[in-house]
């Protein structure tokens, strides 16, 4: 065991993975001798050479294009792709070609590669360096779409994300990088794809979330709590496939639900979770489902940035309407 | 540009292959015609859903795909089933993927050809990975990957010339300039003179050929395979030719050329050319003519018969081929379809 940052976890996973299996590789602009822009990729050159973790021209369609080549060709490529604002240029690509030659050679071929990207924001980057546009990955037949929030899960996750016999695109909260250490096991382990974690049990609310909200909702669990208020909090962990069960479970038992995300409102992933519940748990809610948000609007820059992220303090007030319904 | 073949079917220069290999691609070249016809006839009948001809462009696919070991790599496009099929993927199957089908992108498990692309330019980046993932793992397969004058206008285009220059791939990148992206002219694709002339933006060799030369094709697409295995890089070779046919079965060149271009087009056509070399060689006559025809009948016949024997594709096969496994939220859907 030893305490790592979530950041830490993940260049953990990688060399672990790099160790453990010839065929996996790193692949992305600034991976090698810099480390990566988050350094995520930190001295995995200087371990295991420039043929498996490897700098390339700035291409981003490039990089999962070659990368899905040398999927398909049996590697097991592990791309970074700088920042999720900059994942735009390989869309044609993830789309009509990672995620679908499984189905449009019947199996014949496949594409088993990671696709990390970190995302989101409140930390005054530069404009297109704060998104959180996961509903465009989870909306995606044939994509698997996973998101830690704590050390612990990433390096599961990231290994079980390499061993994935389907693409993964791997989203990695920004401001939780380095915002905690856990105690991680070291070597091998694998976190399952597609199963939610329960962080906090709870009986009168269930707050359900990903990514880096985690953090906020932690704090509003606790604010809740104080004022006696039971509050239940699901980390989804993976937003496809979707662990359906451990929603509808927990909304079943508490019978009020917060979906808690950063990305816009409209057509985010949180009104998948919110039509979810309705086919599958209508009859148990007390109160109508709550969906705490950032706003419609383009993520502000830094000076306004404050303005748009959901705060603990909004993810408190949207719990008690539900219990005040 | 490289010409060894004269339109008389004269030798301008060496033969690379011998007479006998000369009259088996003559008979690949019959049998890819042959379906060809085929698959526009099958689209008239309603038999296939659109059909994209490569009439006049058989020199330009055969004898490159000759150039290649079977153990190759090969990343094509929806016109290129004469080099597909020469690499191993059986014609039911081509003519599958063109039925409105997904198992037609399912070639057999020996066959290293991916299903075709649709998608125009994305791609050629595929030929690239898959063929610097070969070099990774020391082996001395390579890859070629097909496309057309109009993928060339497309940024990913650059991007893959760009990393098998930079990274020294194995990769042999086809083009099939045959003047036309559907309507628009290979003047309004791009201001070079040559398409060819683009790899000397990317560090790697580029040689512009008669496409409708067979023996051109053959040569030079050799050299390059043979490059790409000896490890020195990646090679552009611009294979001129012409598209005789429509874009596709749902487009009418008469509202953008003259049909006149398409009659001169004959003149050059690539089968023809062999021909009469075959003949001044004393190497064809009108019997064994007959012969070869009737057998590319009998066998396209037969691949209509299989392709056309299999029942739709099922529930399974569509659900079961998202993912390696159904995942549970996806199983739920295929149990409403098939309650």
């Amino acid at each position: 065991m030893s305490e790592l940052t979530l950041a830490g976890a993940l260049t953990d996973a990688l060399a672990t993975a790099l160790d453990k299996d010839q065929r996996v590789l790193v692949i992305g602009e600034d991976v090698g001798q810099t480390g990566g822009v988050f350094r995520i990729t930190d001295g995995l050159i200087g371990r295991f050479g420039d043929q498996r973790v490897i700098d390339t021209p700035v291409a981003e369609s490039g990089i999962v294009g070659a990368a899905f080549g040398m999927a398909v060709a049996g590697l097991r490529p592990v791309a970074e792709i700088q920042f999720m604002g900059f994942s735009y240029p390989a869309y044609d690509q993830i789309l009509s070609h990672v995620a679908r030659i499984r189905n449009r050679s019947q199996h014949r071929f496949s594409a088993p590669m990671v696709i990390r990207m970190p995302c989101g924001g409140g930390f005054g980057a530069a404009e297109h360096h704060s998104e959180s546009t996961e509903a465009i990955y989870a909306h995606i037949p044939g994509l698997k779409v996973v998101i830690p929030a704590t050390p612990y899960d990433a390096k599961g996750l990231l290994l079980a994300a390499i061993d994935s016999p389907d693409p993964v695109i791997f989203l990695e909260p920004i401001r939780l990088y380095r915002l905690v250490r856990e105690e991680v096991p070291e070597g091998y382990y694998t976190v399952e794809i597609g199963k939610a974690r329960i962080e906090t049990e709870g009986s009168d609310v269930s707050i359900i979330t990903w990514g880096a909200m985690t953090h906020e909702v932690r704090e509003a669990v606790e604010v809740l709590a104080a004022d006696g208020i039971s509050a239940e909090m699901v980390d989804l962990r993976t937003l496809r496939p979707l662990d359906e069960d451990a929603i509808i479970d927990s909304v079943q038992k508490t019978g009020r639900a917060v979906v808690v995300q950063e990305a816009p409102k409209t057509a985010g992933f949180g009104a998948e979770i919110a039509a979810l519940i309705g086919e599958r748990a209508l009859y148990s809610l007390h109160a109508p489902v709550e969906r705490v948000a950032g706003w419609d609007t383009t993520i502000p820059l830094k000076k306004a940035e404050h303005r748009y992220m959901p705060t603990t303090e909004a993810i408190v007030a949207a719990a008690r309407r539900t219990l005040d319904a | 540009m490289r010409n060894i073949l004269d339109l008389e079917g004269r030798l301008v220069g060496e033969a690379p292959i011998d007479i006998e290999t000369t009259r088996r691609l003559y008979r690949a070249l019959i049998e890819t015609r042959a379906y060809d016809k085929k698959g526009t006839t099958l689209q008239r009948q309603g038999r296939l859903a659109t059909y994209a001809p490569l009439l006049g462009q058989e020199a330009a696919q055969v004898g490159s795909a000759a150039a290649l070991d079977p153990h190759d790599w090969m990343v094509a496009t929806y016109r290129d089933a004469g080099a597909m099929w020469m690499q191993g993927y059986p014609w039911e199957v081509l003519l599958l993927s063109r039925s409105g089908d997904e198992r037609g992108g399912r070639p057999p498990v020996h066959v290293d050809v991916l299903p075709p692309s649709i998608t125009v330019g994305a791609h050629m980046i595929h030929a690239v990975g898959i063929s610097w993932a070969e070099k990774l793992q020391g082996t001395d397969r390579i890859a070629i990957t097909y496309f057309g004058d109009g993928a060339t206008s497309e940024g990913d285009f650059h991007e893959a010339m760009n990393f098998a220059g930079v990274f020294k791939t194995p990769t042999v990148f086809l083009c099939q300039n045959n003047g036309y992206a559907i309507s628009m002219p290979r003047e309004r694709q791009t201001a070079s003179d040559t398409i060819a002339q683009k790899a000397d933006a990317y560090g790697m060799v580029g040689e512009q050929v008669d496409g409708n030369d067979l023996f051109a094709v053959y040569e030079a697409t050799k050299e390059a395979v043979d490059r790409a295995r000896a490890g020195e890089g990646a090679t552009l070779i611009e294979a001129v030719t012409y598209r005789v046919g429509p874009h596709t079965t749902n487009d009418d060149p008469g509202r953008y050329r003259d049909p006149e271009e398409e009659r001169l087009a004959l003149d050059r056509d690539p089968i023809e050319r062999v021909r009469r070399y075959l003949e001044h060689e004393g190497a064809w006559d009108a019997d064994w003519e007959e012969a070869v025809q009737a057998k590319a009948s009998t066998t396209i016949e037969r691949a209509v018969e299989l392709a056309e024997s299999l029942l739709p594709p099922s529930p399974e096969d569509i659900f079961g081929a998202v993912y390696e496994e159904m995942s549970p939220d996806l199983r739920r859907q295929f149990e409403q379809v098939t309650s």
